[in-house]
């Protein structure tokens, strides 16, 4: 017989499960105290909301399970954006909360919240266990759902007198969810359609989403690609799927991305669209969109498919499987002409700084990309810095580009780098960051100095919540910058001397190099804060009614 | 455009709420909804009639198929299918108009199951065009209270 909280330890055991981020409170003490005594690793976090965070930078950049725990009520509410950040991106993680004992749910007990209720929209699937006997059968079903399929987040909600109550129901080696069964294998007869449209198509072009990060088919794309000699776009949550260096990579596509994949997805006659889900902001107005080509949409989950654009052939099926399939029916192809186009396109450079005399963050991000590692694992959190981001880093390393893209989450750069960095030891993490975000996510810096953790936060400061100022200077009245100014800012530097962090600083582009240099190099964790211009918007730019290809520079 | 789906589903707590969830975030239009145990405990079953395009009715399938606790979602076509609904509806009756009301109730086999002093209880199974036939009916008479049931629907001739 063993505790409720013994069980779950057990089971995250069998589940190869290496670090828990944890905040303690009133309802988790006893599965707190069980994990203690296990092999698996705790990292105390400063917020609820870091903790899942750092469990979905901890998945991202090793493509298991991130775990994390809190108590019970406000410990489970502050995870809330932590979920729903996870289930926008399709990251796995596993959350769990404690709960008031099984006798007073209902009543409005203290640190009492319905967190089943509260995340069935945000979760992938969600339990609360009011039953010992449940427990394990129940976290074996949570993994399996969280990484099967299009993964996602699973909430295990665990009363107290469960964690406490005794049972011989330890383990569970089978589980049978008869309403879940991913279908992974491609249909063969569309596969069939699909190898004949890729034959007869004279400017085919790939959409490479998240999901080829996610099925961690990287070398199967690029197979794809160069055996058709098919160019690639990515989506944002796609970037790292095909490095920049690639000479048929294009980069990021959609309202901010680069003019290239643009053009090229409103000129192509054929569509590859892997792993995407076409949100607005990669397809702009989707009327406009690709008008001249025919779109295949391949993608695990049957409900993106037609869900916002119309797809000639749908095909379901785990994407690595259905390359594969894809692969053992092409011949190699040539597309002289159409790569010729695509190389023209690719060569005219993204827009420069429109300003002179201060610092912006272009000319940072772009010494940035020229001297970090291809093996550097980068988050971000969001905002101008992050599209900036998107378009100017090289993207060499396949889940190695971390960012919150479907959510949008400010706060997220730090403890997902946290994550990062406890998935990989040894390699290097930068944070690039703004000074809005930086303030959100700040509270974790004390869980990346309590774990001496080496990370680099590359904060650029330009006094202003700069993505919303840009939306203020097209779409507000007179261009009004209501609430997006800081006008009185802390002093960075001493944050970074209070969390013992190497601070540099770079005001002009001369001091930028030496200064990333260092920052770079240094065995600890630094923060380098850019005073960089608040005028510089992202170009280019879509504009919300317009088609892909009507950007502003 | 109206459509009815059968939706198996686990029969656990939550699931009710789980669907109908589904149905509000994502705004389809539920016209009714009717959910009760199958022949197997460990399951039930929804009638859910829907209002929307061809693109919702394929989103709302594909969205329901992808809750974990949705075993099966199944269309029925209203053209190969038995479906029923079920009202009770008390009518003002007196001795003048009692025999009236009985009539109507006999030509639409419907059962009187409650008679008061001033009221009768009328109950009426049939499909939505025979129960709207018969709330026409009674209507003269005076409505004093309807209750209805949505729709139950099994496809005919399977097994």
């Amino acid at each position: 017989m063993l505790s409720g909280a013994e069980i779950l330890v057990k089971c995250l055991e069998q589940e190869n499960v290496e670090v828990v981020f944890c905040y303690p409170g009133g309802a988790n003490l006893e599965l707190l105290d069980a994990l203690a005594k296990s092999s698996i690793r705790m990292v105390l976090v400063r917020h609820e909301q870091g903790a899942v965070h750092e469990a979905n930078g901890y998945a991202r950049a090793s493509g298991r399970v991130g775990v994390c725990l809190a108590t019970s009520g406000p410990g489970a509410t502050n995870m809330v954006t932590g979920i729903a950040t996870a289930s926008m991106d399709s990251i796995p993680i596993i959350a769990i909360t404690g709960q008031v004992a099984t006798g007073m749910v209902g009543t409005d007990a203290f640190q009492e919240v319905d967190m089943t209720g509260i995340t069935d929209p945000i979760t992938k699937h969600n339990y609360l266990i009011k039953d010992v006997k449940q427990l394990a059968r129940s976290v074996k079903e949570a993994f399996h759902i969280a990484q099967s399929g299009r993964p996602g987040p699973v909430l295990l909600d665990i009363p107290r007198d469960v964690a406490m109550a005794y049972s011989d129901a330890v383990e569970v080696s089978k589980i049978h969810l008869r309403g879940y069964k991913p279908n992974l294998t491609g249909h063969t007869g569309q596969i069939k359609q699909v190898a004949q449209l890729l034959s007869e198509a004279r400017r085919p072009l790939i959409i490479a989403g998240g999901g080829i990060l996610l099925a961690g088919c990287w070398e199967e794309l690029q197979a794809l690609a160069e055996s058709q000699e098919i160019p690639v776009a990515n989506t944002f949550m796609g970037l790292g799927s095909i490095s920049m260096d690639h000479p048929l990579a294009l980069g990021m596509m959609g309202s901010y991305g680069l003019a290239a994949p643009n053009y090229a997805v409103q000129s192509c006659d054929l569509i590859l669209a892997l792993g995407t889900r076409f949100v607005e902001r990669m397809t702009c107005n989707v009327e406009r969109f690709a008008p001249r080509a025919k779109i295949v949409h391949i993608d695990v989950d049957p409900a993106e498919i037609g869900k916002n654009i119309r797809a000639d052939i749908p095909l379901v099926g785990d994407l690595k499987i259905v390359l594969n399939q894809l692969l053992q029916k092409l011949q190699p192809r040539q597309h002289p002409e159409w790569l010729e186009e695509i190389k023209n396109l690719k060569a005219s450079p993204p827009p420069g700084p429109k300003i002179s005399r201060c610092l912006t963050q272009i000319e940072v991000l772009e010494a940035l990309a020229e001297v970090l590692p291809a093996e550097a694992i980068v988050t971000t959190d969001v905002g101008q810095h992050q599209m900036w981001a998107g378009q100017r880093l090289k993207h060499r390393r396949p889940r190695g580009f971390i960012s919150s893209g479907g959510l949008g989450t400010m706060g997220y750069g730090i403890p997902a780098a946290v994550g990062a960095q406890i998935a990989c030891p040894k390699d290097l993490v930068v944070v690039i960051t703004g000074d809005g975000s930086f303030q959100m996510g700040m509270p974790e810096l004390g869980t990346a100095k309590e774990q001496k953790l080496p990370i680099k936060v590359l904060l650029l400061n330009n006094s202003y919540l700069g993505m919303v100022k840009q939306l203020q200077d097209c779409y507000v009245e007179g261009g009004r910058h209501t609430a997006t100014p800081f006008t009185d800012n802390p002093e960075f530097k001493h944050i970074a001397k209070a969390y013992d962090a190497l601070y540099l600083r770079a005001e002009t582009a001369e001091e930028v190099e030496p200064a990333l240099a260092r920052f770079l190099k240094h065995p600890g964790m630094a923060i380098m804060e850019c005073m960089v211009a608040a005028e510089e918007n992202v170009y280019p730019m879509v504009r919300g009614p317009r088609g892909l290809d009507e950007m502003e520079f | 455009m109206r459509h009815t789906f059968a939706v198996l589903v686990e029969n656990n707590p939550g699931v009710l709420s789980r669907v109908a969830g589904l149905f509000s975030r994502r705004g389809f239009n539920i016209e009714s909804l009717v959910v009760g145990e199958t022949e197997d405990k460990t399951t039930s079953r929804m009638t859910i009639v829907v209002e929307g395009d061809e693109k919702i009715l394929e989103q709302v399938s594909k969205q329901l198929n992808k809750q974990i606790e949705v075993i099966k979602v199944t269309d029925i076509p209203d053209d190969e299918s038995v479906n029923r609904q079920l009202a009770l509806i008390r009518v003002a009756a007196d001795q003048s108009t009692r025999q009236e009301i009985l009539q109507i109730t006999e030509i639409f086999r419907c059962r009187i199951v409650d008679i008061g002093r001033k009221s009768l209880i009328v109950e009426a199974t049939g499909d939505e065009t025979k129960i709207q036939a018969i709330i026409e009916s009674l209507k003269p008479f005076g409505i004093q209270e309807l209750v209805r049931t949505g729709k139950v629907a099994m496809l005919r001739g399977v097994k």
